[in-house]
């Protein structure tokens, strides 16, 4: 028993993780239509800015800059490299790869920075653990649930209750009508974007956080987990995401937990698991859990 | 029209120049060349699927890799041993039948959806190709048997063979078999474009709605599509684990459907001869980078200082920095260019013929878009 609340509880910290790329993917969908593979190169960009700032600004002070710095550059992509041209709906999948273009660029530069480095991000939480009852948590895990849980409910609140949260959803249902009202559609979706880029960013000094090494060249490549988490919840819900990316980080832990019992499956299968479950919930759900059904189905 | 002898004769050309290849190049481009030639079949399948279906895959390197190791299984040991031919051709129809087993989701989900999910091919391949130690030989991988034809064997021997004074080595023999998979996956591939499905594929793209009252079945179109496509993978997996002659699981990664994905987008979406440009651009970069990296500027020789740039690198960045910009400005790739150019020194060289098809009208389009209120 102990062993599953274990699995549950780093499951829930896993998801939660998940949730703040998934959220950014799908604040981006929502607001451009553009599926972002550059995710995870944003995401690496945020971690090692904070791993080569934390000496010199203390970790809140580098990771406040990474954040703003990494929400710049994803606002700057958006504006410099996606937003050229017609805005027309079609050329979204172009958008789309786009975004791969920038990311092989991206993510070869970083990598060749970091090289074959583990790099400390020096969160203040270390490898400190806490006693819940009969369990032991890593405080960093901890963390992650609570600063995730704080950064989601603030972008569902701007969502929710902010102008341009408004202008967001009133874009996302229909781009034309938003326009004629006066939105302003380039600028709600730079804003878009700069949101999602801010949140990759804290979502790194989680993934790099104890009980995994550090930051590696290769961390940015969790945010592809995030595509089915994304997937599941629908794509332009970010209660679906949320909801999918609990799901993924709750299949994968418990799969990993009890890799001895399905060692039929593999080793390793913990990491593939999401994929597996994202394939099944398609089979029956071909738009995700939480899309609104489809008035175009023939 | 009239257009049609000069283009014949320059396609004869072509082959002419293609076939005499061998006897002047070296190993090393005749790799590059056999590298192009299967990566130019994979893209002209995927360009089939995403160009002109308008179905976004991120799973190519699944199927490829169904190809590969299907030929490798079904011609090796462990595994049945059937002749290399056959394991072939069984290989490419193992390939189908993965894009058919993947149907019910190839089907109904729609563009980016698909991509994601195939993103999950990707993935959970990779970790059957990990694991099924007893077929696919696990993270070493397996040597690849060489294809057999009729006693004549695709390797540096058996039969020993001179022509012209030239010694016909395995990269000679399997650069004579790619080019002739290559015209096969060409002409086939054209004739899918020009012919009902192609025109049904595209309609299918431009709208779904409209294309089924058109009569065209939805599901079972894009089905097929998927199907198509991954049997070119499978025969580019087939051309690509003979050239290689050693299969492994980390090759078939995301990185290689991405590549993919960026050859049809270079080359330009929905036409066989700007994948096939695309594939030769994507592949040979980065080789030709690494072999004249001493003569390049900015780039350091490999495992030279720490923090310069080498030459994988800078193919990387070349790479990632062609895939925007030839979006940025040309959305239809080289293959449009292409056009483009050759239109206008046609203009540059006659009249300007209203009724050209090769020649869009631009103005009128132009027109339009200034009408357009920006937002």
């Amino acid at each position: 028993m102990t062993g599953f609340l274990d699995n549950v509880l780093t499951g829930l910290a896993l998801g939660a993780v998940y949730a703040l790329v998934a959220l950014g993917f799908v604040t981006i969908f929502k607001a451009s239509g553009v599926l972002n593979f550059a995710h995870g190169s944003l995401l690496l960009l945020g971690g090692y800015l904070t791993a080569i700032l934390h000496d010199d600004l203390g970790f809140a002070g580098a990771l406040a800059v990474a954040v703003l710095v990494t929400a710049a550059v994803a606002g700057a992509m958006d504006r410099l490299l996606l937003q050229r041209g017609e805005q027309d709906p079609r050329t979204a999948h172009v958008q789309t790869i786009v975004t791969i273009g920038v990311d092989i660029v991206l993510v070869t530069d970083l990598a060749r920075r970091i090289g074959g480095d583990l790099l400390s991000l020096g969160d203040p939480w270390g490898d400190a653990v806490t006693s819940l009852g009969p369990l032991t948590v890593a405080d960093s895990r901890l963390a992650a649930i609570a600063v995730s849980a704080l950064a989601i409910a603030a972008a569902f609140a701007l969502f929710r209750f902010t102008p341009w949260g408004l202008s967001l959803r009133a874009a996302a249902e229909d781009a034309e009508a938003a326009a004629l009202m006066g939105v302003r559609l380039t600028r709600i979706r730079t804003v878009a974007w700069c949101l999602a880029g801010g949140l990759a960013a804290l979502a790194a000094v989680f993934l790099a956080a104890f009980p995994a090494p550090g930051l590696e060249r290769t961390t940015g490549q969790i945010a592809l987990k995030a595509f089915p988490a994304a997937i599941l919840g629908g794509m332009a819900s970010p209660a679906g995401a949320l909801a999918g990316s609990l799901l993924i980080g709750l299949t994968e832990a418990l799969v990993a937990g009890y890799q001895t019992e399905l060692h039929v499956l593999g080793e390793g299968f913990g990491d593939v698991a999401p994929y597996a479950v994202m394939v099944l919930v398609l089979l029956v759900r071909p738009t995700g859990l939480f899309a609104a059904k489809g008035a175009t189905r023939v | 029209m009239s257009d049609r002898i000069p283009r014949r004769a320059g396609a004869l050309v072509l082959t002419l120049l293609l076939c005499a290849l061998p006897f002047y190049l070296d190993a090393f481009w005749l790799r590059i060349g056999l590298f192009s030639m299967a990566a130019a079949i994979g893209a002209v399948g995927l360009g089939l699927l995403s160009g002109t279906a308008g179905q976004l895959s991120l799973g190519h390197a699944f199927f490829l890799a169904v190809g590969a190791y299907g030929y490798v299984w079904l011609a090796g040991e462990p595994g049945p041993g059937l002749p290399p031919a056959l394991a072939l051709v069984l290989a490419v129809l193992l390939a189908g039948a993965a894009g058919g087993l993947f149907s019910p989701v190839a089907g109904r989900v729609r563009g980016i959806y698909l991509g994601v999910a195939t993103l999950a091919l990707v993935f959970l391949g990779h970790h059957v190709l990990l694991t099924a130690d007893s077929v696919t030989g696990g993270f070493n991988g397996r040597s690849v048997p060489p294809l057999e034809l009729g006693g004549f064997a695709f390797t540096d021997g058996d039969p020993e063979l001179t022509v012209l004074g030239v010694p016909f080595g395995a990269e000679e023999r399997l650069w004579y078999l790619g080019l002739l998979l290559s015209a096969l996956t060409w002409f086939t591939a054209r004739g899918l474009l020009r012919g009902r499905p192609g025109r049904a594929l595209t309609a299918l793209r431009d709208s779904e709605t409209a294309a089924s009252v058109m009569g065209v079945h939805v599901a079972r179109h894009r089905s097929a599509a998927f199907v198509v496509s991954s049997m070119y993978a499978g025969l580019a997996g087939v051309l690509l684990a003979l050239a290689f002659r050693r299969v492994v699981p980390d090759y078939f990664g995301l990185a290689l459907s991405v590549d993919y994905l960026a050859m049809i987008v270079i080359g330009g979406l929905g036409s066989v001869a700007g994948a096939t440009a695309g594939a030769v651009f994507v592949t040979a970069l980065p080789l030709l980078m690494t072999r004249y990296a001493d003569q390049l500027p900015l780039v350091a020789a490999p495992g030279s200082a720490e923090g310069s740039i080498g030459p994988t690198e800078a193919a990387r960045y070349l790479y990632g920095a062609a895939i925007v910009v030839v979006l940025l400005y040309a959305p239809d790739g080289l293959h449009g260019l292409a056009r483009r150019t050759r239109a206008r020194l046609r203009r540059g060289r006659s009249a300007p013929l209203p009724s050209d098809p090769a020649t869009p009208s631009r103005p009128a389009a132009s027109a339009v878009r200034a009408k357009e209120h920006t937002p």
